[in-house]
């Protein structure tokens, strides 16, 4: 089993007046230092086998399909080892 | 002939009422609604995507509604030529299910905007606008937080060169900041190439009760209806 951690970043040639928005809360705190803001998504999921070629076949199908949209955003993701026991079980006790 | 209109229902609609409505209430036509969950569209002639918050609007507006069990029979009604219509939310579905081409971001003030505009219409020769003949502007309103199209240069022009830009936001009195969102172009809505799918973010089945104070709603329906007479 995989973890897959989605980063999904909206492409540099959009616009984002949410980033901007944002960046004048920075300016509104006094910082100083802050530039060119921009929002993405954070997304991760298990992957349920243990062969890595087909976990990235299914998550960049996910990603390509449904997670982002190509016509505006780029993705990219990690997969590392893991375990549902892990993760989730100890909050089920 | 008169046509039956389908109004599909995803959780988070919340145009779908106003639209079914005014098409039956108002104009009288045939409607049924149509559940998300099912894949029958129930021999309607015209399927209508409502306006709302599909889903929450999670992820990106109309990204998850775009795989609901419906959408598959819709795809297939449209590219066998049948009539769609995608209003606000419904079209960032269309978008999103590839129907139509480019994006709707967030309006460039980042505010929900909720007024009426004005619209021209840049292409008379279509099923949706053909009937349309007393009027050069029609008064929607508009309601959303995401109708900035966008798309990249390439696509534009391709849009351009099919004449595929159905409505603009236009001025009223020459001097008013018309275009409400940020959208490129002005472009308030698109169909596609082969012309049986429209998507637009204003709101014609808002503008169809004379008791709300605007009725140019109706001219878009009813130049729909006027193509099944023949």
């Amino acid at each position: 089993m995989y973890k897959a951690k989605v980063l999904v970043k909206r492409r540099p040639s959009i616009l984002d007046p949410q980033g901007k928005a944002v960046e004048k809360g920075a300016e509104h705190l006094g910082l100083k230092n802050i530039k060119e803001t921009r929002i993405g998504k954070y997304i991760e999921f298990l992957v349920d086998t243990d062969d890595k070629s087909s976990a990235e076949n299914e998550v960049n199908e996910y990603c390509h399909k449904l997670l982002a949209n190509p016509i505006m955003e780029d993705y990219e993701f990690t997969l590392e080892p893991a375990s549902l026991s892990a993760s989730r079980d100890k909050k089920a006790k | 002939m008169r046509p039956k209109f389908g109004v599909v229902v995803f959780p988070g609609s919340n145009c779908d009422h106003d639209a079914y409505y005014s098409l039956k209430k108002v104009l009288g036509f045939d409607v049924v609604f149509l559940w998300h969950k099912n894949t029958s569209l129930e021999s309607c002639d015209v399927i209508i995507l409502p306006g709302g918050f599909s889903y929450g609007d999670y992820l990106r507006t109309g990204a998850i509604a775009r795989f609901s069990p419906i959408m598959k029979s819709v795809i297939d009604f449209a590219k066998k030529g049948g009539y769609v219509m995608g209003i606000c939310n419904g079209f960032q579905i269309l978008l999103e299910a590839g129907l139509l081409p480019g994006v709707l971001l967030k309006n460039k003030s980042l505010q929900f905007v909720c007024k009426d505009v004005y619209l021209s219409i840049e292409n008379k020769d279509t099923v949706f606008t053909r009937g349309i003949t007393s009027k050069d502007k029609l008064k929607f309103p508009v309601a959303h937080g995401e109708g900035n199209y966008f798309a990249d240069e390439d696509t534009l022009k391709s849009i351009v060169d099919n004449n595929q830009i159905v409505f603009k936001y236009t001025s009223f009195n020459g001097n008013d900041d018309f275009n409400p969102n940020g959208s490129i172009m002005d472009i308030a809505g698109i169909i596609n190439k082969e012309k049986n799918v429209l998507g637009l973010m204003p709101h014609p089945e808002r503008s169809c009760d004379p008791i709300l104070g605007k009725t140019d709603g109706s001219l878009v329906f009813n130049s729909i209806a006027s193509s099944f007479l023949n």
